[in-house]
Parts: C-alpha cells; sequence; structure tokens
C-alpha cells in the first residue's frame, strides 16, 4: 500500500506563534521526498502535521488540509491514533522500547488496539519485517534480547522494521540517520531505496549528499528570521533543485553559500 | 611569581564554611547513632530481663506487659499489627497515588497540573493528630455501611468475618486514614518518575498509534517501575511509624487478627507506645522502648531497601526527559 499526500494552504501554530506558513505540496505514491532547510525552517515541524505528531506539544495546531489519497486527515472526527497507524514514523535518535526485546519491539504496533495475532502470524510478521528492514540476518539468532542490546544502526533498522510492521501507507523519518556513523548511515539509505517501492517516503535530512542520494524530489524551506514562519521556498526533482534551482535562496543553500 | 598565581590574602571564611558543613554532616551520623545506641542501652533490660518472675512487668495495674513470658511474645502482635496495617494502607493507598501521580503528569492541563501538586504537597503537611481526629469523628461513621455491607455479604471471606464493630474502632477505618498519609510521598516521587520519562519512548509509542493509555503503558509505566517499587517502599516506611492514625482511631490490643471489620484489633508498636508511656513503671518503660527498638529497625530496613532499589536503576542514570526539538 502506498498513498498519494497532498497539502493545501498549511499553516502550523504553537499556541499563537505561527511556525510555517502556507505549506502547499504534493507527494506521489512510491516516491522518496527530501526536506532540506537550516534550522528552525519548520521542515521537521511539517512532517510531524502528517501523521498529527505536532499534536504531541501543548498548543500546537494546524489550519488548512492534509489529504491522504483524498481523505483529510484534519477532518472533524478523524482519530489521530488512526491517522498514526496509516502514516508511520522513524526519530533522529533510535528509540526501541527499552525493556522490550527485539520480538516485542516488532510486534508492538500490531499488538495495541486490541490486536492479536497467533503465534504463527506474530512469527511471520517479525521475519518479514525484519527482512524489510535488512536486519533478519543480524539479529535472528537473539530475538529475545532486549532492542537496546543492538548498535545504533540496528536499532534505527529496528524501528523502521516496528513502523513497517503496522503496514502504514507512508513512513515519515525525521533526520532518521543523524546520530548514526557512515557505514550504518549507507545500509539506512539502501534500505529506503527498497522501501519505496512499497510506501510513500518523506525524509528530513540535514544532509544534502544524502537528499541526492535517496530521494526523487526535494522540498526547501527556509524562514526569513528569526521569529519569522517558515515556507516552502521549492519543491522540485531533486536533480533540478540541486543542479538548476529556480529560486536564488535554494541555489545559495544548496551550493553551501549559506545556512 | 605573578601577583595572579600568588595565595589569595585571606582563606578564613573558606575555611569556616568547610568546618561548619562538615560539621552539620557529622552531627546527622552522631544523631543515628545516638538514637540507635539509647534504644539498645534503655532496652536491654527489659530484653533481657525474666518476664516471668518480675513484679514490675507482671503488675496488673499498670501498663500491658503482664501475662508474658518473655520480650518476644509481647513485641509480636505489635510488630504483625504494625506491618498488617501499614500493608492494608498500601493496598488501598498505592494504586490512588499512582493514579493521581499520571493524572499531574500526563493527563491534566498544566495549571492544573500545578495546582494538583501543591496540594498533594500540602496533605504532607497536615498534621497526623488531624488526620487522626478526622478518622475518628469522620471516617468511621462514613466507613460503617461498607463495612456492614461487606461483613453480611461477603463474611465467608476471613477478612470480612467476625464480630462487626458497633463504633467503627475498625483496624480499615485506620488503614484508610494511612492511606491518605502516605499519599503525598508516593505521589511526589511517582510523579518526577513519571515526568522522567524520555520524550523519544512516549513518541515512539503514539507513533505506531498508541492511545494515551497505551503509550503510559507501553513507555511510562516499564521505565517507572523501579521508582513505583522505591516509591511504595517509601510509603510503607512511613505507614510503619505512624502513631496517631492508629492510636486514636483504632482500639488496639495485644493479639494477632487478619479481621478488618472487628473491634477486636490488633495494634502497632508507635500507637501502643503512646498509649501505654504515661501509665507504666520504670521496666515496662524500657518494654516499650525495646518495642521502638523493633520499629526502628524494621524502618531502616524498608527505608534502605527503598534507597537500594533507586540507586540500582536510578533514572537520573538515564537520559534526562529532553523536551528541545530541532526544525
Amino acid at each position: 500500500m502506498s498513498k498519494r499526500i497532498e497539502a493545501t494552504d498549511l499553516n502550523v501554530y504553537y499556541g499563537d506563534f505561527l511556525a510555517v506558513e502556507g505549506v502547499n505540496i504534493e507527494i506521489e505514491p512510491r516516491t522518496v521526498t527530501a526536506f532540506i532547510g537550516p534550522s528552525g525552517c519548520g521542515k521537521s515541524t511539517f512532517l510531524r502535521t502528517l501523521n498529527r505528531m505536532h499534536e504531541v506539544i501543548p498548543g500546537a495546531r494546524v489550519t488548512g488540509e492534509v489529504l491522504l489519497d483524498g481523505d483529510n486527515l484534519y477532518a472533524p472526527g478523524v482519530d489521530p491514533v488512526l491517522v498514526r497507524r496509516q502514516v508511520g514514523m522513524v526519530f533522529q535518535r533510535p528509540n526501541p522500547f527499552p525493556t522490550m526485546s527485539i520480538r516485542d519491539n516488532v510486534l508492538a504496533g500490531v499488538k495495541l488496539n486490541g490486536g492479536r495475532m497467533s503465534k504463527s502470524d506474530q512469527d511471520d510478521l517479525v521475519e518479514r519485517s525484519l527482512r524489510g528492514a535488512n536486519l533478519w540476518n543480524e539479529v535472528k539468532d537473539r530475538l529475545d534480547r532486549p532492542g537496546s542490546s543492538l548498535s545504533g544502526g540496528q536499532q534505527q533498522r529496528l524501528c523502521i522494521a516496528r513502523a513497517v510492521a503496522v503496514q502504514p501507507d507512508v513512513i515519515l523519518m525525521d533526520e532518521p540517520c543523524s546520530a548514526l556513523d557512515p557505514i550504518s548511515t549507507l545500509a539506512i539509505e539502501d534500505l529506503i531505496e527498497e522501501l519505496k517501492k512499497e510506501y510513500t517516503i518523506v525524509i528530513v535530512t540535514h544532509n544534502m549528499q544524502q537528499a541526492t542520494r535517496v530521494s526523487d524530489k526535494t522540498a526547501f524551506f527556509n524562514i526569513a528570521g528569526t521569529g519569522k514562519p517558515g515556507h516552502l521556498i521549492e519543491y522540485d526533482d531533486t536533480s533540478v533543485i540541486f543542479s538548476n534551482p529556480k529560486v536564488k535562496a535554494t541555489e545559495d543553500y544548496v551550493s553551501g553559500r549559506f545556512g | 611569581m605573578r601577583a595572579a598565581l600568588r595565595k589569595p590574602p585571606s582563606k578564613a571564611g573558606d575555611r569556616v564554611f568547610l568546618g561548619l558543613s562538615t560539621a552539620s554532616a557529622w552531627v546527622i551520623l552522631l544523631i543515628l547513632a545516638g538514637v540507635l545506641v539509647f534504644l539498645l542501652v534503655k532496652a536491654a533490660p527489659a530484653i533481657a530481663a525474666n518476664w516471668a518472675d518480675s513484679s514490675q512487668l507482671q503488675d496488673r495495674t499498670a501498663g500491658n506487659t503482664a501475662g508474658w513470658n518473655s520480650f518476644w511474645p509481647y513485641v509480636g502482635p505489635l510488630l504483625f499489627g504494625t506491618v498488617w496495617s501499614s500493608l492494608i494502607a498500601l493496598v488501598m493507598g498505592t494504586p490512588v497515588a499512582i493514579g493521581i501521580a499520571l493524572f499531574i503528569s500526563h493527563y491534566s492541563p498544566r495549571p492544573l497540573a500545578g495546582v494538583l501538586g501543591y496540594l498533594v504537597d500540602l496533605l504532607a503537611a497536615v498534621p497526623s493528630i488531624v488526620f487522626g481526629l478526622w478518622g475518628v469523628f469522620v471516617m468511621r461513621d462514613f466507613l460503617k455501611p461498607f463495612s456492614t455491607f461487606l461483613n453480611s455479604y461477603l463474611g465467608w471471606i476471613p477478612l470480612f468475618g467476625g464480630d462487626l464493630s458497633v463504633g467503627g474502632a475498625t483496624i480499615l477505618a485506620g488503614a484508610v486514614v494511612l492511606a491518605v498519609m502516605i499519599l503525598p510521598i508516593i505521589t511526589a516521587i511517582s510523579r518526577e518518575i513519571f515526568l522522567q520519562t524520555p520524550s523519544l519512548n512516549e513518541e515512539a509509542a503514539l507513533a505506531l498509534g498508541a492511545t494515551k493509555w497505551e503509550m503510559i503503558r507501553m513507555a511510562v509505566l516499564p521505565y517507572a517501575r523501579s521508582g513505583i517499587v522505591s516509591a511504595t517502599l517509601l510509603g510503607l516506611g512511613r505507614a510503619l511509624g505512624e502513631t496517631m492514625a492508629i492510636a486514636i482511631i483504632v482500639s488496639p490490643k495485644l493479639i494477632y487478627s487478619f479481621q478488618l471489620l472487628t473491634d477486636n484489633n490488633p495494634g502497632t508498636i508507635a500507637a501502643n507506645i503512646a498509649l501505654q508511656f504515661s501509665g507504666s513503671n520504670e521496666l515496662q518503660r524500657d518494654a516499650l522502648i525495646g518495642t521502638g527498638l523493633m520499629l526502628f529497625l524494621v524502618s531502616f530496613a524498608v527505608n534502605f531497601a527503598a534507597r537500594w532499589i533507586i540507586s540500582q536503576t536510578a533514572p537520573g542514570g538515564r537520559r534526562r526527559r529532553r523536551k528541545a526539538r530541532t526544525a
């Protein structure tokens, strides 16, 4: 499963503070879209509105629409819990549940909301998800060890397996490699190539080489200054953004002249 | 030698302050040791005495030591009553305390959380004699209908059996008041630990589509488990030493009984000392001090266990709650 995301006139507020203003973007299924931009430009904030995770912060709210295959995530009566089951997320730091085994970490999502499965279905799902996250061969002999016993890169792939196990339509990644070494980063990037065949993927990254390596399209976010809202400046094919951008600010940023 | 590297002109202030703070630290140890020595020295004659042949201890006009042939059978029911009433209080108080702590840390809006936290701390400041009076005049009557119901319909369970107390001076009433008294410490410690749950773990659960309660079960409670255990033990430590709730609400006797709703209730060590001390003769007072020594040892062991559990799995050693967010 893979779905199309469409945001129209999206504003994000923290209380009275307008953090991101007027984002319009269309993200196609089975593509990788990278969000780049300087720190504080609102790219992570916008990413979090795609599965309503921004609501974890008290006072955060949005105006405008986010459509997932035409269904507005912010329509009245939409339960954020159900939104997040369709739109999975991987975070900056690997965050497996520290007290759970590797196996239980993978199954954590499907056991929620009263979900039940037979033992053999669970085994299948664990293997499928861990294979999907390129982690199976490394952990198949120690599925009962705690998730925190793995290396950082393995933990992050475990988190991806955990997100994949609930069979979402979209996977959001918020700087998934920023706490990892180059080898682990490469493993995640290879994995993103694989996952793209089945999921819509949106990735926030500070690493522009990473954006060119993994993404089909790139969105550049920027702010005019501290305290001003972030804007989507330019959104185009990754090759265009990095070789022939239409906006001066984008060119300055990708060529390293500022930010 | 350059001026900046020379000794500063006066370090007298530093020395005085160092001396004062070091002395203060030693005073604590001295007081603790002094209390222990006092208890040992004063209790020794009564513990070593031959109770059966002692005219002082068998004096039926004073104290309540008559009829016991050594210190141990005398202190036994009191130790039992102390632990039993505290355990009942824990069973009733801990779930409520954890519920309050979770509400403050994860459910209530921030302004309300502040007020509630303050109120819980205020609860700790209410003098125990006030709680005792509240227990006598309010809680006894309040519990009567429940006691009657439990006794008549569930009386076949030994806990609720026996002859129902008419006045309401039951160990249940005492334990309810004890439970209220230990709420603040359990709530305060649990709340702190719940607040320290790494937001990364909480977000991991939420991003998988967990409801708030599922998030608490997946991320908060596993993280706080050892903290809850040690908070409970500290609450137990406090309940063990409480005097007034049992002394004035319950009419304690030197017996072993698990029945919650009768007039025949075991006393606690602290309550027994408070009630018997003024009417006792010298050796009887030594016996009371001996029971105090037992209480000191039990409380010390419980507090020590609590601290040990905290030190083994202190959340302070893990990553502190991070509120920072990057764009």
